[in-house]
């Protein structure tokens, strides 16, 4: 039972982490129905950031903060030198597919030129030791990276439900043509978006760096791919869906991993969401879309 | 008109010269003495040529992007292998059960696209590539789990081992291309193919013509699986070694950059995008570590400045008509656009 609970709370703080990469998935998916495979990779550049930061000695939020501007601003570049002129050109959606999948291969490589593909120690910056409660030993670094992606998460449901900019995207989201009419600034709605997921994939990284303790090139891979099944799990352009869908995968991956076997951890996020999608093609929070002939 | 044009009216009104002469050439590549190493390059180019034009069939011709043709591949590849070793059987049986094992798990993941549309499908086609490889991984007592499996037996035939040596695997790779090129050419000229291209073109039309677009798009993904799986079935003898981590996304993603690199929808594309991005990385080896920052960089500027691909030009009608009708249309000016 101790364990069981151990995992649980592993489960948890890691599926908000899980959740904090997905909201970068569903938000540019909401707005540009695109599937941003770079978004991994810069999940990877994120923590590296961070990584290079914590080794000026800027002291590890700072750090934090730091790689945040950083990594914001590379979706921002992202979007602007390469997804945007394939808008403006209209061209086909593999297109812009392909082309983030090209960004990732960039951004990863770039990285292994910089700080070499090896795994590379990142400060354990977060632990405030261990404590017991219950007759249960809980890490601290579970709490605080749960207590900081939910304040980020819940910031981010409060930007976009409750401010004028959220409604804009929400607008842009739901008919972009309608919403350039209304005088929203569809092209800065969309860069903001990029700033929005760059920025908490940062944050991700640098927690996750500082969570096991190891940064490398590759790190996005895997939890880019889970991130991107939990945004589609919860209905991907949904933000509470992205949410639900984190902590899904979170906790039944570490649940999995007690009672299957750590070796089909990775796998699990892959058989809900196809379950998932089978069952209900949307996702769990999302519309189904009705194509109008 | 413009230079391009200029240059793809030179080569599309001379393909059958053109045709005639890459398969000479490629029929008497061993006769020049390259080496080892060049010959292998251009095996592998064949194999993925293969699995490029499995994913064309899928994503060129019916419009459904799978990410997951590694998947296909590693399960051919897997299959042929064990038949292989654990029962004995000779690379030519074990080629047929591999291919028909990846068709009929090409078939079970197309079932659902009987409810999955556009970017959902690619997820779930991305999913199974993963599972896949997480199965090859754990099922220890089958697959020998992240060890891999060694000592793969080269093919032989009439008593002769196919090797690099003899150019036997180079003659197998090639007549393996060969065939699934022809298989991928009958189909695409067939009713097959002109459902798929219906469906591409605008599903719902389709279905009002009373093509049935279910079974057509599982259809779709059955040869294409099965064509990946024969790639994977050849691959695994090839090097002599395989492992779950020869598998990844990564095989997916780039057979999706070369089919896209080389022109969606059309064979000659396959060939060429296969070969260019096999070809980059070694030529390009005094770039060490940047050369796949500048991998990266062509598949941004080819979707920037010719997101059709490099020989993706518009030679041939989408359908074969009569000379006479071809003919009389033209002069009313109502043909349809070129493919």
């Amino acid at each position: 039972m101790a364990i069981f609970i151990q995992q649980l709370c592993n489960g948890l703080a890691l599926g908000l982490v899980y959740a904090l990469v997905a909201v970068g998935y569903s938000l540019v998916f909401g707005i540009l129905r695109l599937i941003n495979f770079s978004h991994g990779a810069v999940y990877a550049f994120g923590a590296h950031a961070a990584f290079f930061f914590v080794g000026l000695n800027f002291g590890p939020v700072p750090a934090i903060i730091a790689a945040l501007v950083i990594t914001g601003l590379l979706g921002v570049v992202i979007d602007k030198t390469a997804l945007a002129p394939l808008r403006k050109k209209r061209s086909v959606p593999i297109a812009a597919l392909v082309t983030t999948l090209g960004i990732s291969n960039i951004i990863q490589n770039l990285l292994v030129v910089k700080f070499g593909s090896q795994r590379k120690p990142f400060p354990d910056f977060f632990n405030l030791g261990a404590f017991t409660l219950g007759g249960i030993q809980f890490s601290s670094r579970q709490f605080v990276m749960f207590g900081v992606s939910l304040v980020l998460l819940l910031l981010l449901l409060l930007v976009v439900n409750k401010t004028k900019i959220g409604l804009a995207m929400r607008a842009t989201a739901q008919n972009a043509k309608a919403a350039s009419l209304m005088g929203i600034n569809v092209n800065s709605i969309i860069t903001l978006t990029f700033l929005m997921g760059g920025a908490s994939a940062a944050i991700a990284g640098g927690m996750v760096g500082g969570y096991y303790q190891v940064v490398y090139p590759g790190m996005g891979f895997m939890i880019g791919l889970k991130a991107f099944a939990a945004s589609v799990l919860g209905g991907i352009g949904s933000l509470p869906g992205a949410l639900v869908g984190g902590l899904l995968v979170g906790v039944i991956e570490s649940i999995a991993a007690l009672y299957i076997g750590s070796n089909y951890r990775d796998s699990m996020a892959f058989i809900i969401l196809i379950v998932v999608l089978i069952v209900r093609p949307a996702g769990l929070f999302g519309k189904n879309e009705v194509v109008k002939v | 008109m413009d230079i391009t044009g200029r240059l793809e009216r030179f080569f599309s009104q001379r393909r059958i010269f053109f045709f005639a002469v890459v398969i000479a050439l490629l029929a008497a590549l061993p006769a020049f003495g390259f080496s080892r190493y060049i010959m292998r390059i251009c095996i592998v180019i064949s194999i993925y040529s293969m699995l490029t034009l499995a994913l064309n069939l899928v994503a060129g011709y019916t419009g459904q992007l799978s990410m997951g043709n590694g998947g296909f591949y590693a399960i051919g590849a897997y299959t042929a292998t064990l038949l292989m070793i654990n029962a004995g059987l000779s690379f030519w049986s074990s080629l047929v059960v591999a291919a028909a094992f990846a068709g009929i798990s090409g078939f079970l993941l197309g079932l659902p696209t009987l409810r999955l549309k556009g970017s959902y499908l690619t997820i779930v086609t991305l999913g199974f590539g993963e599972i896949v490889r997480m199965i090859l991984m754990n099922w220890d007592t089958v697959t020998n789990g992240t060890l891999g499996v060694r000592n793969i037996p080269l093919p032989s035939l009439f008593g002769v081992s196919l090797s690099f040596t003899n150019h036997g695997l180079y003659y197998l790779a090639l007549v393996l291309t060969a065939l699934v090129s022809v298989f991928c050419a009958l189909v695409i000229n067939s009713k097959v193919g002109r459902a798929f291209i219906a469906i591409r073109e605008d599903e719902i039309a389709a279905q009002m013509m009373g093509i049935k677009t279910v079974r057509y798009k599982v259809l779709a993904f059955v040869l294409s699986a099965t064509i990946s799986g024969i790639a994977g079935a050849f691959y695994a003898p090839m090097v002599g070694y395989i492992d779950p981590n020869s598998f990844t996304f990564d095989i997916s993603s780039q057979i999706i950059s070369m089919a896209i690199l080389g022109g969606l929808g059309t064979m000659r594309g396959m060939y060429f995008g296969a070969a260019a991005l096999i070809v980059f990385p070694e030529v390009s080896r005094f770039l060490m570590d940047y050369r796949f920052v500048i991998y990266g960089l062509i598949l941004v500027l080819m979707m920037r400045f010719r997101p059709q691909g490099l020989l993706g030009w518009r030679t041939r009608l989408p359908y074969r008509f009569g000379k006479v009708l071809e003919r009389q249309l033209a002069a009313e000016g109502s043909l349809p656009p070129l493919l």
